[in-house]
């Protein structure tokens, strides 16, 4: 039959793709995950980039009432929390369901020195992005030769 | 199998085609999830696309095939090191293919909130009527 036959490819295919997200994982993004990751897959994804005076996260929550969305950060732990409710029509004939929805939370581990005084976060095009500062004493100093 | 349903499996294989040439030249392309549904006067597909604006959408049709990309645009610190990095691209694609019955000409797409919602009509005349039965 046909249909198992594209099954067939479709497995070998979800394979290669593995594979290369396996490449690209170790290639470019060597980040080791924290103590509090949690797999692959889950809602919202996360990056986090650091700078020599800053962390900026990048949560990819899409559909999402900001008002609604609970942040915190204590000490370094920046925790995120909220509800993706997806409108969902009873009458209508459901072909596919991937996207996430319900309650959701993450916990997310950052850098010892951020500073939980000085945090901004922006909501645009579905993309929260947090930006924190690093405490002063431990950013890198330029040292004078005399 | 039905026509509709050979919609919904089709559809994979066209976004893994695609995902084979990108990575010919070894771009990684993200695939967003997907909601689809029908009803009587269409189908509607629900797209999660966080950090594709308007202006770096690109919904495009043929008569058989519906393919939507888009970019995702944001300021990132050139000096930045990655401490974890789950969102691997900036690139989303995928492909559906469509039945003919649909007419993608006649689509209508809203992007919000890194959402985007595209409805596709079903022709007129090939939507459900509604017989009304008179008494005798």
């Amino acid at each position: 039959m046909f249909g198992s036959l594209s099954n067939f490819e479709n497995l070998f295919e979800e394979f290669r793709r593995m594979e290369q997200d396996m490449d690209a994982l170790l290639g470019n993004w060597a980040a080791p995950a924290g103590i509090r990751a949690v797999s692959r897959g889950q809602f919202p994804a996360a990056n986090v980039g650091v700078t020599g005076d800053s962390v900026d996260v990048y949560l990819f929550a899409p559909g999402i009432d900001p008002k609604k969305l609970e942040l915190s950060v204590q000490q370094n732990l920046l925790l995120v929390a909220g509800q993706r409710q997806l409108p969902v029509d009873e009458k209508a004939t459901y072909y596919r369901r991937e996207r996430f929805g319900g309650e959701f939370r993450r916990v997310i581990t950052l850098p010892e020195d951020v500073d939980p005084e000085r945090v901004e976060a922006k909501y645009r095009d579905g993309v929260l992005h947090v930006s924190l500062r690093r405490k002063e004493s431990s950013r890198p100093r330029q040292i004078a030769v005399h | 199998m039905n026509d509709r349903q050979d919609i919904a499996t089709r559809a994979s294989g066209d976004v893994q085609r695609n995902g084979e040439d990108e990575s010919r030249r070894s771009v990684i392309v993200l695939r967003p999830p997907a909601d689809v549904f029908e009803d009587g006067e269409g189908i509607t597909i629900a797209l999660d696309m966080p950090g594709v604006s308007k202006d770096r959408l690109n919904i495009q049709t043929d008569n058989k095939t519906l393919t939507i990309s888009g970019d995702v645009e944001f300021a990132m610190p050139q000096v930045m090191e990655a401490m974890l990095a789950e969102v691997q691209s900036t690139h989303y694609r995928r492909s559906f293919a469509l039945s003919g019955e649909l007419e993608p000409g006649q689509a209508e797409a809203s992007l919000k909130d890194g959402v985007l919602s595209l409805r596709i009509p079903k022709r007129a005349e090939l939507r459900p009527r509604r017989i009304e039965v008179r008494a005798a």
